[in-house]
């Protein structure tokens, strides 16, 4: 599409950007990954946590002997043995508070209320059983809707003055505007879309080993997170540790999508229990434990309402959402976004005007809220977006497709200043949704519908177009804690030419040792086998807020690539002097410079990196050495989009629905590796079909959570998922470095509304408009029979 | 069932049984607690830790080991249970020198695997499959591994690899016959 297309990739050792295989699959794909739970310390100790087994319940008492003299146990920690600490609470990601240990009450089911430190993890475990609390029933507030009447229990009384479950009204966009709009346009649709509950449940649980050591008082923790470096800071603020004697290690880390994120109590435990017994401490929490406790993701409910022309031009986009964020306000977003990005709910079109009104209520149910490949709750806007635009098509009984041209944002308004005020640095919509439908066979994929829908055979075609904000973000107005989202990077040439970079974010899988390597190798010439990529490891790397929000190659791949460009520019002055010529007289040949004109006379970066560590005069005012470190502040956001189409056929039978094919078009601007890119894509549609289809955390009326294990919380397998087939365009973004966007998220972000206008589409026979996820075979048997009901 | 009362359980929980068996064609006798599962064994005894454990109640996939050429969950198998096998792990499908087997190497190749968490119980299923049926169908590969969860990569690369893999065993049993060294080391 454009000059920065890859050229490399047919080359399999390409000397920057192309389809390098991973620098990191030899250890991993031999076993030899080295995880949390791998390690091992002497004299380690195990701790495993007591949990609710009610939703929300006065604590009476807690008679802990019993467990004290288990043979193997070393110690019984409570919530009242922390608070003597004043260790019971711990901040949240969103200034809330949350309880380490319950000290008062619990607020969910399966809260942390004690801890047991064993010799082993069974003998820990066996401890537990031996802990008797007395519990006093306090009624639960599950639904959602409830929250906010009159009578219903306050959750949290821990907060003064506290006399309701609220946590937040936000808008944005202008009331007054949309309205006039809405109450003059020609068709108004509205329906009620629910983002249920859903878990990212990556495969390796959450858990930390916590070292002490007792004569330094230097904390070494290795855990399972996306961000050691903020996890350091807010580690220094609860336990009152100095941030100098604080070391976060992040080894290899088995999938993430933001679960890993947040401070989890069981790191605050057992850095606590490390603290108090000297000991090493691993703490790591079993599947259930996972998916009943830590962040889960989504969970809002939105009235979506869409104003458009009888032609089919859309003005405008309404919405109110209620928002349920669970038992403590545990959601990581900047600060001043207590909703996220979901201000883009505005899409890929241009509106006229745009307006959103959103609360947020407590209730008794697990914290978080932000996870799950969201790009901070675009997820949810894109799914409102696009299924209420599918919803206007369904009503004017316009192709989805022609709707959506219709009404793109046309390439020379970028940059695009939203209704809500986000401003969109680039895009090319067009071609990417025509890439998809040609690549889908899309008007073909129409007649064949038309025919089965005369035989009665259900068949669907669903379409979706997403634009997403990530790379956070511009530290003036995005801050976590009070820490801006920044990220430093540091390069290092050693005298043989060899190099090591140094980066702020932390991979999970996304492959950042070899991307890393490549954007460095891309702007210096050097072999990315020759550049060692050092992550995870506050000691050994600079500060930065992390990987999540698909920010690593916004922010971090931006900072990677100028710290390379300035070590390049010394290099420069270095290469001036070995050949005797101005800096000016110089052109760089990726790997070397040459004088002008006379390319015979050139030095290598090698070459040069000998002379900088070497013996003899540099030029004027050059120290000796050859390497730099900077912290990049994003300008912007970086807006990748995508086109998704998806093809289902439904058993009229049995309602079983079959996803028969998924095209994706993505365009993430610059592709630094296109095949990591593809990977990246196929996990994120792969997530798509799950929370279309299958994934819901659901509760009972008391408040027991269902989706407690692997057998309740389904998530797709080989079986459910289809070949995907993949595209892209590139509309390089202009205000980064390399022009890259950030993929993370993006298929994440698009695939479940793709899915689901698949499916409603397929049952537009029915007369049907919108049916909510999860769409398994009963809930798509029920939308059949006309007795469709909301999830939650 | 038969009129046999059942013998009262006399084993201690916390009591060792000795237990022999083959781990990567080395023979090791080793006394274990009863109740400890065959990958706890293999992890934290043998430090064996290629062998993840993502769920302990059999539905991940991610503990798979073989054992005598059976892939079963290690989560859900007592150490004691596994008295006399061959077993092997992630660790034992790499070259004797250390280097990536054919299997790894298809895996590298295709970009198998992300985070990789899910990769012990992949690789050991797909081995134990190509076992019996060398050359699989796209159906039968995804059939097979339907009961390995991966959370990165939407199983595409993963089916891919199996295919690389079919395909490097393909031609190097071809250039066996033939005598083409340099396709036999794929």
């Amino acid at each position: 599409m454009t000059a920065t297309e890859p050229q490399a990739e047919t080359d399999e050792r390409p000397i920057g950007f192309g389809r390098l295989l991973r620098k990191e699959d030899p250890r991993l794909i031999r076993g030899m990954g080295n995880f949390v739970d791998d390690i091992q310390l002497p004299g380690m100790l195990h701790l495993a946590i007591l949990r609710s087994p009610m939703a929300h319940a006065r604590i009476v008492s807690i008679d802990k002997s019993a467990a004290e003299a288990h043979p193997k146990v070393v110690a019984v920690i409570t919530g009242e043995d922390l608070a003597a600490q004043g260790l019971a609470w711990m901040p949240t990601l969103s200034n809330d508070v949350q309880a380490v240990l319950a000290t008062d009450k619990v607020r969910f089911q399966h809260q942390e209320v004690a801890f047991v430190v064993a010799e082993d993890r069974y003998s820990a475990r066996d401890a537990l059983e031996l802990i008797i609390v007395d519990y006093e029933w306090i009624d639960p507030v599950i639904d959602v809707r409830k929250a906010m009447d009159a009578d219903t229990p306050v959750i949290r009384d821990d907060l003064d003055d506290k006399t309701d479950n609220h946590i937040f009204d936000w808008e944005t966009g202008d009331a007054a505007e949309t309205e006039a709009i809405f109450a003059s346009a020609d068709v108004v649709v509205s329906e009620e879309i629910i983002y249920p509950r859903v878990h990212p449940a990556p495969m390796e649980t959450c858990g930390c080993v916590a070292d002490v050591e007792r004569v330094s008082g230097q904390l070494t923790l290795w855990s399972t997170t996306q961000a050691p470096h903020a996890h350091r800071t807010v580690y220094a603020l609860v336990a009152g540790l100095p941030e100098h004697k604080i070391r976060v290690i992040a080894p290899d880390i088995g999938g993430g999508f933001g679960n890993k994120v947040p401070i989890y109590p069981g790191y605050v435990c057992a850095i606590v229990a490390s603290l108090v017994i000297g000991k090493p401490v691993k703490w790591m929490e079993d599947r259930t434990e996972n998916l009943v406790s830590t962040g889960f993701a989504r969970d809002y409910v939105m009235q979506g309402e869409i104003a458009a022309t009888k032609e089919g031009k859309i003005l405008a986009v309404r919405t109110n959402v209620l928002a349920d964020h669970g038992a403590f306000n545990g959601v990581a977003a900047p600060v001043k976004y207590p909703a996220g990005f979901f201000g883009v709910f505005t899409g890929s079109y241009d509106l006229e005007a745009a307006y959103c009104k959103m609360q947020a209520v407590y209730t008794n149910k697990a914290p978080g809220g932000v996870a799950y490949a969201c790009s901070f709750r675009i997820t949810e806007a894109v799914y409102l977006v696009e299924r209420i635009v599918d919803c206007l098509a369904y009503e004017l009984d316009m192709d989805p497709a022609e709707l959506r041209l219709k009404n793109f944002i046309q390439p020379d308004q970028f940059p695009y200043e939203t209704k809500t005020g986000w401003v969109y640095d680039s895009g090319d919509y067009e071609p990417a949704m025509r890439k998809a439908m040609e690549m889908a066979g899309y008007d073909e994929l129409r007649r064949e519908q038309a025919e089965k829908r005369e035989k009665g055979e259900l068949m669907g075609i669903g379409l979706a177009f997403f634009t997403e904000a990530v790379g956070a973000g511009p530290r003036k107005d995005m801050d976590i804690l009070g820490l801006g989202m920044a990220d430093g990077c540091e390069l290092r040439i050693h005298p043989t030419g060899k190099a090591v970079v140094r980066l702020s974010v932390k991979t999970q899988g996304q492959g950042h040792e070899t991307t890393f390597a490549q954007i460095v190798a891309e702007e210096i010439g050097i072999p990315p086998e020759d550049i060692e990529v050092i992550h995870g490891d506050t000691d050994n790397t600079p500060f930065g807020l992390g990987t999540y929000g698909s920010r690593s190659t916004p922010v971090s791949g931006a900072a990677a690539a100028l710290v390379t460009r300035k070590v390049r520019d010394k290099a420069q002055i270095i290469a001036s002097g070995m050949l005797e010529v101005s800096v000016a007289d110089l052109e760089w040949n990726k790997g070397s410079f040459s004088v002008k004109g006379d390319p015979e006379k050139s030095v290598t970066i090698q070459d040069i990196a000998m002379k900088a560590h070497g013996a003899g005069d540099l030029p004027d005012g050059i120290e000796g050495g050859l390497e730099a470190q900077i912290c990049y502040n994003p300008e912007n956001l970086t807006y990748p989009f995508g086109a998704y189409i998806c093809v289902v056929d439904i058993d009229p039978g049995t309602a079983v629905v079959k996803v028969r094919r998924f095209i994706a078009v993505d365009d993430c601007g610059t592709q630094i590796n296109p095949m990591i890119i593809e990977g990246q894509v196929h996990g994120g549609l792969a997530d798509g079909v799950g929370m279309a289809m299958m994934e819901m955390i659901s509760f009972d009326e008391d408040g027991n959570c269902l989706g407690g294990s692997l057998m309740d919380y389904l998530i797709p397998t080989a079986l459910e998922t289809p070949d995907w087939e993949t595209g892209h365009t590139v509309t390089p973004s202009p205000h980064h470095p390399i022009g890259a966007k950030g993929i993370g998220e993006s298929a994440t972000v698009g695939s479940p509304p793709a899915v689901v206008n698949a499916i409603v589409d397929a049952l537009k026979p029915y007369g049907i408009r919108h049916a909510d996820m999860p769409l398994t075979p009963s809930r798509v048997w029920e939308t059949m029979q006309g007795n469709h009901t909301p999830p939650i | 069932m038969t009129d046999t009362p059942t013998p009262a359980l006399r084993v201690d929980p916390g009591g060792r049984i000795g237990v022999s068996m083959t781990v990567n064609g080395t023979a090791i006798s080793t006394d274990v607690e009863v109740r400890r599962t065959l990958a706890d064994v293999l992890r934290d005894d043998l430090d064996l830790t290629g062998t993840h454990v993502g769920c302990e109640h059999g539905v991940c996939g991610a503990c798979t080991v073989a054992v005598d050429g059976q892939p079963v969950r290690a989560c859900l198998l007592l150490a004691v249970q596994v008295d006399g096998t061959e077993i092997t792990t992630i660790e034992g499908l790499a070259n004797p020198d250390g280097s990536l087997g054919p299997l790894q190497q298809a895996f590298h190749d295709a970009h198998g695997f992300q985070c990789a968490f899910c990769a012990p119980g992949v690789l050991i299923t797909t081995a134990s499959l190509l076992e019996t049926n060398p050359t699989p169908t796209r159906d039968e590969i995804k059939a097979e591994l339907s009961g390995n969860l991966c959370r990165c990569t939407g199983y595409h690369s993963i089916i891919e690899s199996v295919e690389t893999a079919v395909r490097l065993t393909a031609a190097g049993a071809k250039s066996t016959d033939g005598g083409d060294e340099e396709a036999s080391n794929a």
